[in-house]
């Protein structure tokens, strides 16, 4: 089995027993849409510690130069789990449905 | 007819003979939990890897669905993985052999059948290895020691060979078998070794270079191509049995295919079983053959994947057919054998009198009496036509 793009479109030509060679393909799943909360940032508050880059169980706190910088709206589920551990409470959780489409 | 080993005569138990074949294929990890009657099979083992005679990483875990899970994470890990067991034992990893063929490792089960519990009995039959039937497992059911010691050493290539790449069960009766001594002609260990070969993994967690991810979460999209995938080795599974026994047959001179008849040919009455009770049917078929009765034996060595082709051919123009079924499937139309002859003759286009008998049930011997009264009443079925063929239970008290 090589790193090479799988073919699943067919039992003849997809990777037996269910294995992935593809790493690190959960990233083109997006599970943003399961989201019900929204977790939003005041940056005033944000001292850039990166607690919540640490504790996200889905590596969606986007960070550049050791900066949050946003959070991955395609994959983040809401879980409010950066809301619960920020230091500094600079975290809330919002209604998704606060937020229209284009936003 | 001279042959590329000399064999080496020992008299073994059919557990010991199946240790001895553990030992010679040297597995890189075996996980297990003893249990009656296979309990003598890794008990043996054990010794030979605290002695240093194997290099195998010997896991006393502390259960058997432990067992099957460690087997598991090593031959996800590339490792050649084994493990032992019967009845609750092989009940207990009831969910993990499902795992275990799903992620397609070729892990080797060696078995002693056993009765299920409740109520408890430690007795050989076949309920257990039946309540796996439909797990992705190859189960290979062997007649006597030696057929088991065979089994064990042919199950290692069967499971890994890459049309297959299938975990595989061999097994043999309990106690029947399993704790009685016969001579076993054993095969120098380089010639084991080289029969049996190098495993060479399809995948492992273990290669950084290529990594992989096991064990996914599948949409309603892709599983069910994934299990079409298992069918798939299942079916191929037929080709690398019988070609693995042809290579075997080539080095022992003992022919093992996917079935074996006695006296078949011109049978004009057969009785179709597995294992042990085999042998007790040669000793019947022989007493009434004696007296010029034509009848025969058809043995069923793969019952997973089960010879549909073979087994329509072996019965097809015969008078009558007894299945014999040394396990119940409680609320069916018969055991779990008949089942799948009735299917075979029926997928074939062959409407014969098949009639299913159910014996040997929590250790009750098959004695060649029993038998000899199977054969009579095919005799008197095919002669007078048959008034009923409900499910019969040999020898049981009614």
């Amino acid at each position: 089995m090589n790193n090479k793009r799988m073919d699943l479109s067919h039992w003849r030509t997809m990777p037996i027993g269910g294995v992935i060679t593809q790493p690190g393909n959960s990233a083109q799943y997006e599970t943003g849409g399961w989201r019900a909360l929204r977790p939003v940032v005041d940056m005033e508050k944000c001292t850039h510690c990166m607690i919540c880059w640490i504790y996200c169980p889905d590596s969606s706190v986007l960070v550049e130069d050791m900066k949050f910088v946003a959070f991955d709206l395609a994959h983040c589920k809401g879980c409010g789990i950066c809301a619960f551990e920020c230091p500094p409470k600079a975290i809330q959780m919002v209604q998704e449905g606060h937020f229209t489409r284009e936003s | 007819m001279t042959l590329p080993v000399e064999t080496i005569p020992v008299g073994l138990s059919g557990s010991q003979a199946v240790a001895q074949a553990m030992r010679q294929i040297n597995p890189d990890v075996v996980a297990a939990y003893p249990i009656t009657p296979s309990t003598n099979i890794v008990e043996k083992f054990s010794e030979f890897a605290a002695n240093g005679e194997v290099d195998t990483e010997f896991l006393a875990v502390e259960s058997e669905h432990s067992a099957m899970s460690a087997c598991i994470a090593a031959a996800a890990a590339g490792a050649r993985a084994h493990t032992v067991t019967s009845s609750q034992g092989l009940a207990f990893m009831w969910e993990a052999l499902y795992v275990a063929s799903g992620l397609r490792l070729p892990i080797v089960l060696h078995a002693a059948n056993r009765a299920l519990s409740a109520p408890l009995s430690i007795f050989g039959e076949h309920s257990d290895t039946m309540g796996a039937r439909d797990s992705g497992w190859v189960q290979l059911y062997a007649e006597n020691g030696q057929e088991a010691y065979d089994n064990a050493l042919m199950a290692v290539r069967i499971a890994e060979h890459p049309d297959v790449m299938l975990p595989v069960l061999e097994t043999q009766d309990g106690y029947t078998v399993s704790h009685s001594m016969e001579r076993i002609e054993l095969l120098p260990d380089d010639a084991a070794r080289r029969f049996v070969g190098a495993y060479q993994p399809r995948y492992s967690l273990l290669d950084t270079r290529n990594p992989i991810s096991l064990g996914n979460i599948v949409s309603p999209a892709h599983l069910f191509e994934m299990k079409r995938q298992v069918a798939e080795a299942m079916d191929k599974a037929l080709e690398v049995i019988a070609s693995v026994g042809q290579e075997f047959q080539h080095l022992t001179g003992r022919s093992h295919g996917l079935i074996e008849g006695y006296c078949l040919e011109d049978a004009e009455v057969v009785m179709v079983l597995l294992g042990a009770t085999a042998g007790t049917a040669r000793v019947a078929v022989d007493s009434l053959r004696a007296q010029g009765k034509p009848v025969g034996l058809l043995k069923i060595r793969s019952f997973r994947p089960f010879p549909v082709q073979q087994v329509a051919e072996a019965l097809q123009g015969k008078a009558a057919v007894a299945a014999m079924d040394k396990a119940f499937s409680f609320g069916a139309s018969g055991g779990p054998l008949f089942q799948d002859v009735c299917a075979a003759l029926h997928r074939n286009g062959i409407c014969i009198p098949l009639v299913n008998y159910v014996y040997g049930i929590g250790g009750r011997e098959a004695m060649p009496t029993d038998l000899v009264q199977v054969f009579s009443d095919l005799e008197r079925g095919a002669e007078r036509g048959w008034s009923e063929t409900s499910i019969r239970y040999l020898a049981l008290r009614e």
